[in-house]
């Protein structure tokens, strides 16, 4: 009787054991990167806007506050997009016949809003809270990335559960002194540019030269709730 | 020279005279082959096969429907409320499972108890298994109202940074499930090695050589094939034994765990895994029958088989009897009102026609089968059979359904009625079952040959001394 299988069917056989298992394993690694990919979160994927908003002019040009137009970020949950009025502060006055900026006269004349694009958008079971990062001591670029050279807004990070949670997990990796919140271009200490903090008795300065350092310090000055307090779900999904 | 009967033949007219033998006389290593594997390569398909492979499509079409509607329209489409939150799902889940559980039974721990009766029936007894287990793990991802996100159930790196409750038995009972799938699968394949072998060198069709040669991997039977294979089935029979033990206790965790009076019982675990022996020779028993006397298998699957079977359906029976027993004690024995009262409420409240049917069909009936006449009847095995089959059925519902309809609380007393489209899942799997098996019994070969060889007078080393 003839074979019913040609001799390359050994070799054949073999690879597809091989091939087996790397087809799996690289599926399934696929499938959890594509999970975390910007394909997926978006992130650094910048938005279109009715009007092409650059944050790196107004914040790293111009050299606004955060606040002057995020005006309730330290006082409430949500942030705030500002209304046309705001742009009109200005805009009123210069580039008043820009064609740019033509949605936003017309929106000032009409008093229909402009329909910004959230780039930072979390879903609705998530309660986040701007308020309490900035006052426990979050700066906006820790999360939001480096706005004051970003022309047009996209969303650093993935805002996936796991990146919250690797802060909330270990918060003192994050943590800078509250007058340097809103200060874009913070940076950790290091050796060479130690961070100052007024001392706790009032009478002079302590320096920190590591941000474990300060973050740990930071973490008992400011109060901040125990890990096990703020990885509980209640405090995000309400 | 005589060809007398080999030692293993003599020693059974010793100790049992009288008994039918576990392969009637009259076969050779050729016969047993040609038998076997014509029912799978010449065998017509017949009206018996078609109209029981029509019936089982037919439903497996309703269990899509039902499905689909399910998935479109949720839960709520099934006759489950907020006290009795687990209906069908679970019952006929755990029920499932329980069928499955004489599949392994008879491969693996009668292999460790070197009975060789087991032979002729595990093969499709473990296909039982295996379809059974596919119908069981279909409930448990239906009945969840988002089944699109079960595998949050599984632990993997997630981008939640969150993985499942290791301390839910119902966690549990995706390990369990899913180890057990695959576990028999891998037995079951492991079996069929050298049978699809043999297929494959008398199969005359070129495709069908070409499939048995893939699945057959090259299977020579050599010496040291067949050492390192008995090993390996050893082995697996070793692992599967304490599986089948712990999977469907874990799956009686499922409300022992729970606080509820009804199912907060220490004696769930041994007493769910026996009415799982129970329930499933009884299924063993409603397959044997008919495809003995439909495959005209008479003489490997014998009267002695379905003896056995009955007599460890009695067996596992009264231990299931007792778990009633015991159960209905402690209420009494203990002081907790709750206990008491779900145990009148199992005999006198709403669902009473159903503990007493539930009584009479796993307690009462089958005691029959202390009689040698109904023991040994293929008719009264059938039908006692189904009666176990219906009666662990309501075993499951009166546990499932009267311990959360009535609890703690008076004011969250309900009722649970079952819809249409709870009646559709659950005809919907058993016609899943009945296809599969039917595919089963047409493609593969229902009856191990090379186990059966083994059981001819010529496997014997010391008859081949005596022929010679």
């Amino acid at each position: 009787m003839a074979q019913i299988f040609h001799r390359s069917t050994n070799s054949i056989a073999r690879i597809s054991i091989l091939a087996a298992i790397i087809l799996v394993s690289g599926l399934l690694w696929a499938a959890l990167e594509l999970q975390r990919s910007p394909y997926v979160t978006y992130a650094g994927v910048a938005h279109m806007q009715p009007v092409p908003f650059s944050h790196q002019h107004h914040v790293g040009g111009l050299g606004l506050d955060c606040r002057y137009c995020h005006t309730s970020v330290e006082i409430s949950g949500y942030a705030g997009i500002p209304p046309t009025k705001t742009c009109m502060n200005c805009h009123s006055q210069i580039w008043t016949n820009a064609p740019l900026l033509e949605p936003v006269r017309e929106s000032f004349r009409s008093g229909k809003s402009l329909v910004w694009s959230r780039a930072n958008d979390l879903p609705d079971y998530v309660y986040f809270d701007h308020s309490i990062h900035i006052n426990k001591g979050v700066g906006c670029n820790t999360c939001h990335g480096p706005v004051d050279r970003m022309p047009l807004m996209y969303n650093q990070a993935s805002l996936q559960m796991e990146w919250c949670l690797d802060c909330h997990r270990a918060p003192e990796k994050y943590l800078r002194p509250r007058d340097q919140v809103f200060n874009m271009r913070y940076e950790q200490p290091t050796s060479e540019r130690p961070v100052e903090l007024p001392a706790a008795n009032g009478q002079g300065a302590v320096k920190f030269t590591e941000q474990s350092a300060l973050g740990n310090e930071l973490k008992t000055r400011y109060h901040l709730r125990s890990v096990k307090d703020i990885t509980s779900c209640s405090t995000c999904h309400r | 020279m005589h060809q007398g009967p080999d030692e293993k033949t003599v020693l059974q007219d010793v100790l049992e005279p009288g008994e039918p033998p576990v392969l009637a006389p009259g076969h050779d290593f050729g016969t047993v082959s040609d038998k076997i594997s014509a029912i799978v390569l010449r065998r017509p398909l017949g009206l018996g096969w078609t109209g029981a492979a029509f019936i089982g499509f037919v439903f497996v079409n309703l269990l899509l429907m039902a499905v689909t509607w399910l998935f479109l329209r949720g839960v709520g489409i099934w006759g489950i409320n907020v006290p009795v939150a687990w209906g069908f799902a679970i019952i006929n889940f755990v029920w499932w499972v329980g069928i499955g559980h004489a599949g392994t039974l008879i491969s693996a721990i009668l292999l460790l108890l070197k009975q060789t009766w087991r032979n002729s029936i595990n093969r499709f007894a473990e296909a039982m298994t295996l379809f059974a287990v596919a119908c069981a793990g279909m409930f448990p991802l239906f009945h969840v109202g988002r089944p699109w996100l079960a595998y949050w159930l599984f632990p993997y790196p997630n981008s939640m940074g969150v993985w499942p409750q290791f301390r839910s038995p119902l966690v549990w009972d995706v390990f369990a499930v899913s180890t057990y799938a695959t576990v028999s699968a891998i037995f079951w394949f492991v079996g069929l090695i050298p049978d699809i072998a043999t297929l494959r060198d008398s199969a005359k069709n070129p495709y069908a050589r070409t499939i048995y040669g893939l699945l057959a991997m090259g299977w020579r039977g050599s010496a040291r094939h067949w050492k390192r294979y008995q090993s390996v089935y050893l082995l697996l029979a070793g692992l599967a034994t304490p599986l089948v033990l712990s999977v469907h206790t874990v799956v009686s965790f499922d409300f022992a765990v729970a606080q509820l009076p009804g199912w907060h019982t220490t004696i769930f675990p041994p007493y769910f895994v026996a009415g799982a022996i129970y329930s499933g020779f009884a299924m063993v028993l409603v397959l044997a029958i008919p495809i003995r006397h439909y495959y005209g298998v008479s003489d490997m699957i014998t009267s002695r088989h379905l003896e056995n079977a009955a007599k460890i359906m009695l067996a596992t029976g009264l231990i299931v009897a007792y778990g009633y027993f015991m159960e209905i004690f402690m209420a009494f024995y203990g002081t907790n009102i709750y206990e008491r009262a779900i145990v009148w409420t199992r005999w006198r409240g709403p669902y009473a026609p159903g503990y007493w049917a539930l009584i009479a069909c796993n307690i009462l009936i089958p005691q029959v089968l202390w009689i040698p006449k109904v023991r040994k009847s293929p008719f009264w095995q059938f039908v006692i059979s189904m009666d176990i089959l219906i009666g662990m059925w309501l075993e499951r519902f009166i546990i499932v359904v009267t311990s959360l309809h009535r609890d703690f609380l008076p004011s969250s007393w309900g009722m649970y009625t079952p819809t249409r489209w709870d009646w559709a899942t659950y005809l919907g799997t058993l016609g899943f079952f009945l296809f599969a098996f039917v595919l089963f019994i047409r493609v593969l070969p229902m009856i191990t040959i090379f186990e059966i060889k083994a059981l001819l007078p010529e496997s014997e080393p010391h008859a081949v001394e005596v022929k010679a």
